[in-house]
């Protein structure tokens, strides 16, 4: 959760600035750790926050947006630096002064999670950074999201039951029950009932299909 | 019988499944059906060209609304853009090894390297500084180090040279700490040398040389001019400079040659006849020429050889003149605008040869466009191996154009992206009738349409049938008809921008119906620094004045200061005319449109001035008659935010000026609240909507029982934060941080309720709707943002329940309300986290308010979420009983959820978002929703879904069949029976 580092991981060699001496010593244990972690330098004012977004690779979801880093924005404290990612996915924020900061990271097609950083004053290099939505504390400020987003719905291949659930569907679902079950349950019928509805019909007169399907309703 | 109930029971349940689905959700093949979406890039104020090489030619741009953007120079698309943050202003831009956009921002602070073709981010360099200083960027060609070439960057009092290639700062040279403050940096080529010159203190001008392989100093001059200087200087040669002195009323040369540095003085009067009066000289970047302004002209002034000014040309103020352009055989060209009637007129000129023109062109000008601010030339090489020329022209209006061989080949409306206020106004009403052949035709089109659609679901169509298909339903003529339609969904909706420019976008497609550059809010004589403030629906012609035109009122300022002089334009809505345009006049400090309307419906509204007096508009006896008559109903408030008052007013007889004004009314104080300052600072207030409906007052809950909404349009919604914790996220601890939040009854000044969350700290984003107010704000505990609802019941009303006391009239539901009477409430409230930060946040609002409500969320990520209403219900609980999930109750979670189809915006992103505006359509079902920043978003929701229409792809091409199919079976079962009782006859 802790971790000490140094300034930026190209700038190894070369940048150790006016604030950076008093971790010289330091930096040979960085050598012994990943690079490219949460990191913070003192550098007189404020700190600097290193830290990677990684979006995996091919999109699994079939819409047609690439993970590009160039449309990536890293955001801090909800607007108060805005900062993007270069190619490899690496962003810093710097002159950041010690506290408790958010990272919000925007990613069309993407949900993460924004990201508690603790900048601390009293042990300068030290960071803990934690998602705020999981609680989950980060060994290292690698961001990645937590799940990928599908803007739009699905749609659904075309099948039969879209059809039979439509209104229209209904009607004619309902009709063909009407003309395949409803005789069935006339058949049914004890054949003195039967014979008495039949008469009924003839002296109804037009034995209609509607009329058959009232008198098989009211025999029922 | 019990069969045919059941089946009925199916029936329903089966066409209940069919309804049941809840979240606002978009085929991807329905984009921009009911939605349009459209990118800008603001007021540019740097352009590079890159049309060198072979490929696509492009210009790329950074504008005043912190844009980088690469353009399509042929015709003036976006081929790649970056909105930066708001507080990262971009000072410099540039192109290096014809590959990279590199810019310096934020006062020299970042410097970052872009690539050309994809706008990716290279790298970015913190060039650290504390000094404020000017930002000067600078890349030489042919500069190396090793094997980088060489980007100098000086900004914070700090030079920097930093590779190219990853943006590593190879030195550095606080050049502040030696007193210099850098005008230029200048590289000649092939040296290792370069030149930081600029001004020690107001008279001496200092050379300082910088070895460009370490950064070491290697030498600085100085010399004295005991005029001093005024700061004004211009860098004509890599060795003349020419500065004002401090009384700007002589130019003086300073050449700097082999570490001698010489100082001549010459007064502009030797120069030009009559010349009394300040001079000032042009930040143009010429070359072996100097702009000076001197009156009402600008002069061009050569320096010889020899040491003499000599002036070249003499041209009227207004003319805009572009940086130089060096051209083949070390040429320099200078391209000049200057204005006249509906046209402009471009010349390029080459410096050598001031007496000639390569081109002078005449472009006619729509004056809606205003005069030209900024030019940009560029130049490409014809076919006969001579210069052709093509400038890129920035207008008052913010938009831009190219203009080649005297047309305009594009021009991009960019005053959009700066939109200051939103308001609507219907269209005109269909008049001409339509005749039978279109009826027909259309007829014929309808059904080929629907035969398609239905081949579409049926997985019948070829691709060619789906282009159709599309094509059909996104070009629907419908659709951006100039008339009112039934379902209110084609409107106008009227923008003020930054640049006093007014336009109406028709909601069906985005399309600009007219755009009005307001004269009141032009630069003038009488207004200065014009600033515009809003707009108010002034006129809305329903009952009364039917065959009168709606009109929008736009307000403004001349000046940054609240006590500067205001102005106002009344503005037809239909055609964008200007009717008349007033000022300026007495300062506008607060704008009330009072709930009051006169015979030609034209809305009253009080304009209250610095000195606390109401001016009464329109200026009529009418309106005055009505103004008198209810002037004991009319009340208003004041937010104090820096004094942290809030203030309740009303009017009172006229007031007593030099110029006796009847118009003019004097105001008493009727209370106040006043927020200890120590402890409390306002951040944030919000108030209904004026014209929302409500539906009604009553709320019927789990258990049969009725709870009265408080309802009040005078309902204000005040959040105020301990004041260290009125900065950003990050500044403080939780235990010195609070916010409380408070809603207070502006009539009375009774503050209904009051609430504190300790440990949470703004920005607070707040809405206020019927009986509930939503706010978003930060908690430092959780380290989350928060979401809070309060609902705010009438409990005065509640025991109008009794069914024995509404019939022996013992209810008081018939007394008469006043918004005096101290009314018992009750209020409830509940919080949940929300992942996002939160741009600007609003609710959608129908037309009668029966439709239920979902909040609009503009997040971080410039989206703009759906949100329903139900998820903040203060009445959610754990484990809601049987009652309440019949309600529709939704079991509490502790955070609210994203769902990413409920997205209005989908897959697009309104960059810079600023503000969601929602109108109601006619139709109760759906609200039209625009969102605006940078770019601009136009939709259509239906929170509760389309209940009250069929929706868009509803096929009525299987009704038809079906009911064919019916028909037909009609007769075949009628057939068969016949033969059937035919045959038991025989029988």
């Amino acid at each position: 959760m802790v971790v000490l580092l140094r300034r930026r991981r190209r700038g190894l060699g070369l940048g150790l600035g006016r604030g950076l001496l008093p971790f010289v010593s330091l930096i040979c244990l960085c050598f012994l750790l990943p690079p490219a972690l949460a990191v913070a330098s003192g550098n007189g004012d404020g700190y600097t926050i290193n830290g990677r977004v990684k979006i995996p690779g091919a999109s699994s979801l079939g819409f047609a947006l690439p993970a590009k880093t160039s449309n990536v924005k890293v955001i801090l404290n909800g607007g108060q630096e805005v900062t993007f990612l270069r190619p490899d996915g690496y962003f810093s924020f710097h002159n950041v002064p010690a506290g408790t900061h958010l990272i919000e990271v925007a990613a069309i097609g993407y949900f993460f999670s924004p990201v508690r950083v603790d900048v601390s004053a009293r042990n300068p290099g030290k960071v803990q950074a934690a998602l705020t939505e999981t609680r989950k504390g980060l060994s290292e400020l690698v961001l990645e999201p937590l799940r990928e987003e599908q803007y739009y719905e699905i749609k659904e291949p075309f099948s039969i039951m879209s059809v039979v659930k439509s209104p229209m569907g209904l009607m004619l679902g309902f009709m063909v029950l009407v003309m395949f079950v409803m005789p069935k349950l006339v058949e049914n019928m004890d054949t003195e009932e039967m014979k008495r509805a039949q008469e009924e019909m003839r002296n109804q007169g037009v034995p209609s299909f509607s009329s058959l399907l009232s008198g098989g309703q009211r025999s029922n | 019988m019990a069969m045919a109930i059941r089946i009925r029971v199916l029936l329903l349940f089966l066409f209940f499944l069919s309804l049941s689905h809840l979240t606002f959700s978009l085929y991807q093949d329905q984009v921009g059906l009911m939605d349009w979406h459209q990118q800008y890039i603001g007021k540019v104020k740097h352009a590079v060209f890159h049309t060198q090489k072979a490929g696509r030619k492009r210009v790329v741009v950074s504008t005043e609304e912190n844009v980088i953007a690469s353009l399509d120079l042929r015709r003036g698309e976006i081929f790649w853009r970056h909105v930066l943050g708001s507080n990262d202003t971009v000072n410099e831009l540039d192109i290096a090894l014809g590959k990279y956009v590199i810019t310096l921002s934020s006062g020299g602070k970042y410097l970052r390297a872009w690539n050309l073709p994809d706008g990716q981010m290279i790298w970015e360099s913190f060039l650290p500084g504390s000094t404020a200083s000017r930002s000067i960027l600078s890349i030489p060609t042919n500069l190396k180090v090793g094997k980088d070439d060489l980007i100098l960057a000086y900004g914070s009092g700090s030079l920097y040279a930093v590779s190219s290639i990853d943006g590593e700062v190879l030195w550095t040279k606080d050049l502040a700490s030696e007193g210099i403050d850098v005008q230029q940096l200048i590289h000649r080529h092939g040296s290792n040398i370069i030149y930081a010159l600029g001004f020690i203190g107001s008279s001496h001008f200092a050379t300082f040389e910088i070895n460009a392989k370490n950064g070491e100093l290697l030498k600085h001059d100085k010399v004295r001019f005991t005029g001093g200087f005024c700061g004004d200087i211009s860098f004509l040669k890599s060795d003349t400079a020419v500065a004002l002195d401090s009384t700007r009323s002589s130019l003086v040369s300073v050449r700097f040659r082999d570490g001698e540095i010489s100082i001549e003085q010459v007064h502009i009067s030797d120069l030009l006849l009559d010349s009394s009066g300040v001079a000032a000289i042009l930040p143009y970047k010429l070359i072996e020429m100097v702009a000076v302004k001197v009156k009402e002209f600008i002069i061009f002034v050569k320096l010889t050889n020899e040491g003499k000014f000599v002036v070249v040309d003499q041209i009227d103020h207004t003319a805009i003149i572009s940086d130089s352009l060096s051209i083949l055989e070390d040429q320099q060209a200078i391209a000049l605008i200057q204005h006249g009637d509906n046209k402009i007129q471009l010349t390029v000129k080459l410096v050598s040869d001031w007496s000639n023109h390569l081109i002078k062109e005449t472009i006619y000008m729509d004056c809606q466009r205003g005069l030209a601010q900024r030019i940009f030339l560029n130049n490409y090489v014809r076919t006969d191996r001579s210069s052709g020329f093509r400038a890129l022209i920035v207008m008052e209006d913010h938009s831009l154009l190219l203009v080649q061989q005297g047309e305009i080949v594009w021009s991009r409306e960019d005053g959009l992206a700066s939109i200051v206020e939103v308001t609507t106004s219907e269209l005109p009403l269909e008049k001409d009738s339509v005749s039978v052949a279109t009826v027909e035709h259309s007829l014929l089109e309808w059904l080929k349409g629907h035969v398609l659609k239905l081949k579409g679901t049926l997985m019948l169509a070829n691709p060619d049938d789906i282009a159709a298909i599309q094509k059909l339903r996104v070009q629907s003529s419908e659709k951006s008809k100039m008339t009112r339609d039934h379902n209110g969904f084609r409107k106008l909706i009227i923008v003020l921008t930054r640049a006093g420019k007014l336009f109406a976008l028709h909601t069906g497609d985005g399309q600009i119906v007219w755009s009005v550059l307001l004269n009141s809010l032009r630069k003038s004589q009488t207004c200065e620094a014009p600033n515009v403030l809003t707009l108010h629906q002034w006129q809305v012609p329903h009952h009364h004045a039917l065959d009168e035109n709606p009109s929008i009122l736009v307000l403004g300022r001349c000046g940054p200061n609240l006590d500067s002089p205001g102005v106002y334009s009344i503005v037809d809505a239909y055609t964008g005319k200007e009717l008349n345009s007033v000022g300026p006049f007495h300062s506008i400090v607060q704008i009330i449109p009072l709930p009051h309307t006169d015979s030609r419906e034209q809305r009253l509204h009080l304009l209250i001035d610095k000195d606390w007096h109401a001016h009464l508009y329109p200026r009529s006896p009418e309106a005055l008659a009505i103004f008198q008559r209810e002037v004991g109903n009319i009340y208003w408030y004041s937010v104090e935010a820096d004094n942290g008052i809030l203030r309740g007013h009303a009017a009172k007889e006229n007031c007593i000026l030099q110029l006796p004004d009847e118009y003019c009314f004097g105001t008493r104080n009727l209370w106040s609240i006043v927020f200890p300052s120590e402890s409390e600072r306002i951040i944030a207030t919000a108030t209904r909507k004026l014209n929302e409906a409500v539906h009604t007052q009553a709320k019927v809950v789990a258990d049969q029982d009725v709870m009265y909404k408080y309802i009040s349009k005078n309902l204000l919604f005040i959040a105020t934060v301990a004041p260290q914790a009125a900065g950003d996220i990050g500044s403080v601890t939780p235990d010195e941080s609070w916010l409380v939040v408070y809603l207070v009854d502006t009539i009375t000044g009774r503050i209904l309720h009051r609430m504190t969350h300790y440990g949470s700290q703004g920005p607070v984003h707040a809405v206020v709707s019927e009986n509930w107010v939503v706010y978003h704000y930060f908690n430092l505990r959780a380290h989350r943002y928060e979401m809070s609802v309060i609902e705010i019941y009438d409990q005065s009303r509640a025991d109008n329940k009794d069914v024995l006391k509404l019939v022996l009239g013992k209810h008081n539901l018939t007394s008469a309300i006043s918004a005096y009477t101290r009314t018992e409430v009750v209020t409830k409230q509940q919080s949940y986290f929300f992942s996002h930060s939160v741009k600007a946040i609003s609710t959608t609002s129908t037309a009668k308010g029966i439709t239920s409500k979902q909040l609009l969320i503009g997040t971080v990520g410039d989206q703009v979420l759906a949100l329903d209403k139900r998820f903040l219900d203060p009445r959610r609980t754990l484990n809601p009983t049987q009652a309440e999930k019949e309600e529709g109750i939704i079991p509490l979670t502790d955070s609210l959820p994203i769902i990413p189809q409920s997205y209005v915006t989908h897959a697009l992103k309104v960059e810079g978002l600023r503000g969601i505006v929602t109108v109601p359509a006619k139709l109760e079902s759906t609200t039209l929703v625009f969102a605006h920043g940078v770019d601009l978003f136009f939709t259509r929701l239906a929170p509760s879904k389309t209940y009250d229409s069929l929706t868009e792809d509803f096929s009525y091409a299987l009704l038809l069949i079906t009911i064919v199919a019916l028909v037909v079976a009609i007769f075949v079962t009628w057939i068969l029976s016949e033969r059937k009782e035919l045959q038991e006859k025989w029988r």
